[in-house]
């Protein structure tokens, strides 16, 4: 192992959710690791040899890991590559991506694990980690081969969008899956009370006249599923969770000392079914966006730590998908360059503490999927990001490195933005440090 | 001999009754009054749009909204093109958007748009330059049609406020009926809705209407009748055990009628599926049923619109009596 470059982030106020610390300091990387971290890391005089980023008293935290991303690659490049949501992520300071198999063709095979492990190397500036299938092509029928494909690289199981609504499957699935300690990460809509609807069942649809996906249809699947974990004792994960009842039926569920948890994509939390307002179609999500009493739920949820993890469910559609009647456009909001700013106004609002909210984007996540990742801790690899926690900026889909620009956020003002961010030692991105 | 009447009516699209106040939908109903006589007359030609072009551009089948919207046009004076479906290169792939690009480079001063989704009107107003009227998206709104159906009422019973208006049947799948809900509570009806749960949108009482399942009490005391097509075009699945029960329950018969003010209008948007929603008795009875009144005002309302989008700025500043004047003279 030869010596790495050595490189010190100094007069940094240094946010550690893993251990919980908060205090200015500063953090040496040795190559690609954390060597030490800090309040008296070199707090006598930096030695000569070193390169020296003066934090100037910005944030400094691990990057974050996101759970739930979509890419085109393979399949449909021309909405996003992998070296393009690899970019997207370094500017949002997303330093591992978790992506979905939902892809031309779906990932449920050991030589397309490979692929996408292999691809993502040569081409994206961050962490890529695939998951696999759940069933073969995402159909809800026959199992994927769980133990070789953990064994080439998958880190999780999931159909992605797609509902594993059959019970008998989902139960061999859990069963199957526990004894390789496989997470297993379902998108909750029951298809047949769901697959016909466009958005929340409510006021706003009966409005616009578009049929309505009941809080009932995911409320229902996450009900069904935790009785299964509760046969198997594997671990499960909701994917992408919106409604209160659902939440709640989670929270009881973790009382109950049953290996289940949750994510939440930032629009859940930020938006309701009105920013459907007149049929935007980039408002238009899976699940949908739901009412305020959903959203507040959302926000407690993450509050009181039933919800574990913010993923930013990032999923690029191009116009041609979007810019049609709301009932025939596309679901999917990008949010790999909104994940941080938009989960920060949680923070800013004074509902989730500052740590409680990163430890939802790094320390959480990188722990369900058992990643050395996510914690300031020497020996681990260097994935951090500096962020200039009150900055204020507009967001602009113009500006963004995504091949696709289907943000839910266009012109909303908002606060906290990533000014570095550093995989496994190296600077990927750099915007006014 | 006929002078271009001006109308308060700022938008520059037809797309919804939602948000239209009580001002704005009085305005259409009055200048559609003057357009009644004009039609009544012998010499219905206006020169009120002259020069003017208007494409009729349908994603969905229609034949009576269609002649009436091209009915209406021509008579203002109008050039009025039809653009069905068939035909054209929709079905070749074209994108609504595209076709709606390409008609926009020809210039016509109004599209008069139907499409089966809802919010694909609204959607494709945002592309074009001209004046956009939504002749019916989806599940959403038909606003001509509520006006028609106002224009009938009013014509009836001299005002729309504090009148009992039910609306009954397949209110989850009508445009119809929505439309028809706003402008109603609106101009300060009591609307009630009279159908089975599950033809119902669950939060339907959230547009202020009063909601019954069983007809009868729904009737009782109402001033007009709007029965609604059952819409099995759009039904996936099963939302009324079979037409024989529905009709049973649901089906407007004499004995439900008679729940009913004695004057009760009996109101139908057409196509009626006789002895499904309607008997058939019932939807001929001159005495009670509207339903070809209904489609006499549609032309009427329907010019109104137009006129309504169309006239120029600078015609501005003179007002429906003087059209009534040079009709009928002073």
């Amino acid at each position: 192992m030869t010596e790495g470059k050595r490189r010190v982030f100094t007069n940094a106020r240094l946010l550690d959710p893993a251990s919980g610390r908060d205090e200015r300091g500063a953090l040496l990387v040795d190559g690609h690791m954390i060597a030490d971290v800090g309040p008296r890391v070199f707090a006598d005089g930096i030695p000569r040899d070193i390169e020296v980023i003066d934090c100037r008293g910005l944030c400094l935290a691990p990057g974050l890991v996101d759970l739930r991303v979509f890419t085109g690659e393979p399949g449909e490049e021309h909405k996003e590559t992998l070296a393009s949501a690899g970019a997207a992520a370094a500017v949002g300071g997303v330093t591992t991506i978790i992506t979905m198999p939902d892809t031309d063709p779906v990932i449920d095979d050991v030589a397309l694990v490979e692929f996408v492990a292999r691809r993502a190397r040569d081409t994206a500036d961050v962490h890529v980690l695939p998951t696999a299938a759940i069933t073969k092509g995402l159909k809800g029928e026959a199992m994927t081969e769980v133990g070789l494909l953990k064994a080439a690289g998958a880190v999780a199981l999931t159909d992605g969008s797609h509902t594993v609504a059959n019970a008998q499957v989902m139960r061999r699935t859990l069963a199957y899956a526990s004894s390789f300690d496989m997470l297993v990460m379902q998108h909750a809509q029951e298809p047949t009370l769901g697959q016909s609807g466009h958005m929340n069942e409510g006021e706003v649809a009966t409005r616009l006249g578009l049929a309505g996906i009941p809080t009932e249809a995911e409320t229902i699947m996450v009900e069904r599923d935790i009785r299964l974990v509760e046969m198997t004792g594997a671990r499960y994960h909701v994917a992408s969770i919106s409604t209160a009842a659902a939440i709640d039926a989670v929270r009881r569920a973790k009382a109950r000392g049953l290996p289940v948890t949750c994510a939440v994509a930032p629009y859940h939390f930020a938006l309701n079914e009105n920013a459907v307002g007149a049929y935007r179609t980039f408002a238009k999500t899976s699940p949908p966006l739901r009412t305020e009493e959903d959203r507040l739920a959302v926000v407690e949820g993450l509050r009181d730590g039933t919800i574990d993890v913010i993923a930013s469910c990032h999923d690029p559609q191009d116009q041609d998908s979007k810019r049609l009647p709301f009932a025939l456009a596309e679901d999917g909001v990008i949010g790999l360059e909104t994940l941080l700013p938009v989960s920060l106004e949680l923070h800013h609002n004074d509902r989730v503490p500052l740590l409680d909210v990163l430890r939802a984007l790094t320390a959480r996540p990188a722990q369900l999927l058992g990643l050395r990742a996510g914690a300031l801790k020497p020996g681990m690899p260097a994935d951090l990001i500096v962020f200039d926690l009150d900055l204020p900026w507009v967001i602009d889909p113009e500006q963004f490195r995504s091949k696709s620009k289907n943000t839910a956020f266009e012109d909303r003002p908002v606060q906290g933005r990533a000014v570095m961010t550093v995989v496994d030692g190296k600077i990927v991105h750099r915007h006014g440090l | 001999m006929n002078a271009p009447a001006s109308i308060n009516f700022s938008h520059r699209h037809l797309l919804r009754i939602e948000g239209l106040s009580v001002p704005e939908i009085n305005a259409l109903l009055d200048l559609a009054d003057t357009y009644v006589e004009v039609n009544r007359q012998v010499e219905k030609k206006q020169s009120v749009l002259r020069g003017r072009t208007q494409i009729n551009l349908f994603f969905e089948s229609s034949t009576r909204t269609r002649t009436s919207f091209e009915l209406a046009g021509k008579r203002l004076g109008a050039d009025v093109i039809n653009m069905t479906v068939e035909g054209s290169s929709i079905k070749k792939g074209e994108t609504m958007i595209d076709t709606a690009m390409t008609l926009n480079a020809m210039h016509p001063d109004v599209l008069v748009v139907r499409h089966h989704d809802s919010g694909a009107v609204e959607l494709l107003s945002q592309k074009v330059d001209g004046a956009v009227i939504n002749a019916g998206d989806g599940s959403h709104e038909h606003p001509t049609q509520a006006l028609l159906d106002a224009l009938t009422i009013r014509r009836r019973r001299n005002k729309l406020a504090g009148l009992v208006v039910a609306i009954c049947g397949d209110v989850l799948h009508s445009r119809v009926a929505r439309s028809n809900i706003h402008l109603l509570t609106t101009m300060g009806a009591e609307v009630r809705v009279i159908a089975p749960p599950t033809l119902l949108p669950r939060f339907v009482d959230r547009l202020g209407v009063k909601v019954f399942h069983d007809m009868k009490r729904g009737l009782e005391d109402c001033d007009a009748i709007m029965m609604l097509r059952l819409q099995t075009e759009r039904m996936h699945g099963a939302f009324v055990p079979s037409i024989r029960e529905y009709f049973h329950f649901y089906g407007l018969d004499k004995e439900k009628l008679a729940r009913a003010k004695p004057d009760a209008l009996i109101m139908h948007p057409g196509p009626m599926n006789r002895g499904v929603e309607i008997d058939t008795v019932l939807a001929d009875d001159i005495d009670r049923s509207v339903i070809r009144e209904q489609v006499e005002m549609g032309v009427a309302v329907r010019m109104a619109c137009l006129h309504a989008l169309l006239l120029p700025a600078a015609n501005r500043g003179a007002n429906v009596e003087r059209l009534r004047s040079a009709l009928f003279g002073p």
